[in-house]
């Protein structure tokens, strides 16, 4: 295969963010650095070590060799037939499931942790929701032999028990966080607290591409490689870019990872937001849907917020998408009109779940699974406009083995007799 | 609302002058509003008030306070628990202002930017507030929030932090009015047994920085100051000394006592008080 995951220096395109972290300069004032003074030096550092490391050919050429050899990039882009029959157009999976641990995480932890070796640091701390970037960072930290803490909301550490111990067994310490609601925005509090009393000798590997500059725009660098690889491969594989492309959207790395390769092109870009119960409920983190702008650990986006600005408490099925913010570049891509985020319920996404392992022998993260449901309309209303040949191209973030608990439960798979048919069929349209 | 006795009796400026005329360091007392509850924590900051704060921080309860350790923290959040609001923020400002005591805000940025910030700084003004400590916005961030401050006359106050590096340090200081927060330790809130060597330093290159940019602020040190030796040691070389989380932690340790809270409060505030005249 010709395609590499080859990063590439921090572009000026028009979606991209100014010197300040600005996306949509300061008058649209998505992202920026809202930070204890603190802070602030080790912001610039960061900063600085990131775009001189992105411009060091040493330092991209050891970057792809460790995503080559050590986390199996790039991953194939695979076409799903039998789920393509069923949704009626061709349905393309960029399989992240298979890289190394298991997500598209590891890419931006190999990143931040090789920065971290460059900086001259011994000590890695992140925050985790569903526990894959924390396994992820666990396992950077322990190839490339540094310290780790993973701060983990202790609501999630008991969802994501398995994650928990893989954690453990590569060498991470886990700090369960009781604080406030005790999911991934509280973990982000406590890991920032860490980093404010131990900048000094700490890097704080950020797991999504929200924070301050330069976190959103680092975490793209280092993820873009999806979209980067996804768009080589459909162009070699099938000769045509995507009509569209998908991906789930939490805080949402995986999906600018994808998106970036996009931008300029003529392609429909959909970012799938947890709808959790149902956008009219308060049960959700369907953010940029649903919410309003405000501040989040340290850029402006969009947040679930009460009408005091109290962040309020978010929910999903998915652990990993259960964040009441969202990185600002989504938010800036929102209201450019140039992505379009829509939402996506629990039921939705484990019925698709469900569906991709019955259609394809794969079965996927429930947060992947709402970029599945998503890509599904997408796909069934690009069949009926253009036919079959039409392409979907959705990012498979991750794979589900983590959450299997969640689908033991949602499915009753313990029973003798499981029926999961009448719920997952999809009819095919045009 | 009572109004003020004179403007200038409530600004930040003037308090700091009272102290240094008498050859000390000024006090800062900090209490979340809400907590214990709304007229718990106004009662609380009277007791501060009499017993000799020369200025009153009323902290705003935030969901996600990343610069506060537990005991802030747990603070804020019984507030919240409560249904505390910004109203009731600025209904607390009102209260401790009318003393004639400087009173001013600290914030996180969100609830203001959700508030509107041109009417969270008239609000603020109206209520007899004199500023706000913003601990999550820097001067390069808040130009929408100093031009609401100049409109109404309103402090800005802005930290730094012994990782300022010195270009941070004078913009910090050219932008602010009343005093500059010197955050004395790397970390989070929290009454430390010892206090800071860093301290010392940051306040000696911030003093400096106020120097060449030929102004008359003032400096105050924050985070870990609990009792009154820590004061005074604090006050042999800042001139504001400014404690928080051991107020919080009075008041925290007599949860179903009131009186015995406010006594304790008043207490520890004497204590803090004599520190900063021993200096």
């Amino acid at each position: 295969m010709s395609t590499t995951s080859s990063p590439v220096p921090p572009s000026s395109g028009r979606f991209d963010a100014d010197a300040q972290g600005w996306f949509g300069g300061p008058e649209e004032g998505w992202g920026g650095r809202f930070m204890p003074e603190a802070l602030i030096a080790a912001l610039d550092e960061l900063t600085e070590a990131w775009t001189g490391a992105m411009a060091d050919p040493a330092f991209v050429g050891e970057f792809e060799h460790v995503l080559r050899d050590y986390a199996g990039l790039p991953s194939p882009l695979f076409h799903a037939t039998r789920l393509s029959e069923q949704v009626g157009c061709r349905v393309l999976l960029k399989r992240e499931d298979l890289n190394h641990t298991g997500a598209h995480k590891i890419r931006n932890v190999l990143g931040q942790a090789l920065l971290t070796k460059r900086m001259g640091k011994q000590r890695v701390i992140a925050e985790t929701g569903a526990g894959q970037h924390g396994v992820a960072s666990a396992t950077a930290a322990a190839y490339f032999g540094l310290d780790c803490t993973v701060y983990m909301g202790a609501v999630d550490t008991r969802r994501q028990a398995l994650n928990v111990a893989r954690m453990h067994l590569l060498g991470a310490e886990v700090i369960p966080v009781e604080s406030g609601s005790a999911t991934l925005k509280d973990a982000i509090n406590e890991a920032l607290r860490d980093w404010v009393a131990s900048v000094d000798h700490t890097a704080y590997l950020f797991g999504t591409a929200a924070g301050p500059h330069p976190f959103p725009s680092m975490v793209r660098d280092f993820t873009r490689g999806i979209g980067d690889e996804s768009r080589a491969q459909c162009l070699e594989q099938y000769g045509v870019l995507p009509d569209a492309i998908a991906a789930c959207v939490g805080g949402g790395s995986n999906a600018i990872g994808l998106f970036t390769a996009f931008l300029d092109d003529d392609v429909a870009i959909y970012g799938f937001e947890p709808g959790g119960e149902g956008v009219d409920t308060p049960r959700h983190a369907a953010t940029i849907h649903a919410a309003d702008r405000g501040v989040l650990h340290g850029a402006r986006t969009y947040v679930l917020q009460d009408a005091d600005g109290q962040t309020l408490e978010s929910h999903s099925i998915s652990a990993g998408l259960d964040y009441p913010g969202v990185g600002p570049q989504h938010a800036h891509l929102a209201a450019t009109g140039r992505a379009t985020y829509l939402p996506v319920t629990d039921d939705e996404a484990m019925s698709a779940m469900a569906l991709l392992s019955r259609t394809e022998g794969i079965i996927p993260a429930i947060e992947t699974a709402h970029a599945v449901a998503g890509a599904i309309r997408v796909g069934e209303r690009l069949a009926v406009e253009k036919g079959p040949e039409a392409t979907v191209l959705i990012s498979l973030s991750g794979r589900g083995d983590k959450d299997m608990g969640t689908a033991i439960e949602y499915f009753g798979l313990g029973e003798t007799k499981v029926d999961l048919d009448d719920d997952i069929t999809e009819e095919p349209v045009g | 609302m009572s109004a003020p006795t004179s403007s200038t009796d409530r600004t930040v400026a003037s308090a700091f002058a009272s102290a240094r005329a008498e050859g000390r360091a000024a006090l800062v007392g900090y209490l979340p509003a809400g907590f214990p509850d709304v007229q718990g924590g106004i009662d609380a900051m009277l007791v501060m008030v009499e017993a000799g704060c020369d200025v009153i921080e009323v902290g705003l309860p935030y969901s996600d306070p990343v610069m506060d350790g537990p005991t802030i923290q747990a603070a804020a959040q019984q507030a919240l628990e409560r249904g505390a609001r910004t109203d009731d923020v600025l209904r607390t400002v009102e209260a401790v202002a009318a003393t004639g005591t400087p009173t001013v805000v600290m914030t996180y940025w969100n609830p203001v930017e959700r508030y509107g910030v041109e009417r969270f700084a008239a609000g603020l003004a109206a209520a007899g507030g004199a500023g706000l400590i913003t601990p999550d916005l820097t001067p390069d961030f808040a130009p929408e929030w100093i031009a609401a401050a100049d409109r109404h006359g309103l402090d800005k106050i802005f930290l730094v932090a012994p990782s300022s590096t010195p270009a941070r340090v004078t913009m910090t200081v050219r932008a602010s009015r009343g005093f500059v927060y010197a955050t004395a330790v790397m970390g989070v809130t929290g009454a430390r047994t010892t206090t800071s060597d860093l301290a010392g330093p940051l306040v000696a290159r911030t003093k400096q920085a106020v120097a060449e940019a030929g102004l008359d602020l003032p400096v105050g040190v924050g985070l870990g100051v609990g009792n009154g030796d820590q004061a005074a040691e604090v006050a042999s070389y800042a001139d504001a000394v400014i404690v928080g989380s051991a107020f919080v932690r009075t008041l925290l340790d007599h949860p179903d006592d009131r009186a015995a809270g406010l006594e304790a409060l008043r207490a520890l505030t004497h204590d803090l008080a004599e520190g900063v005249r021993r200096a």
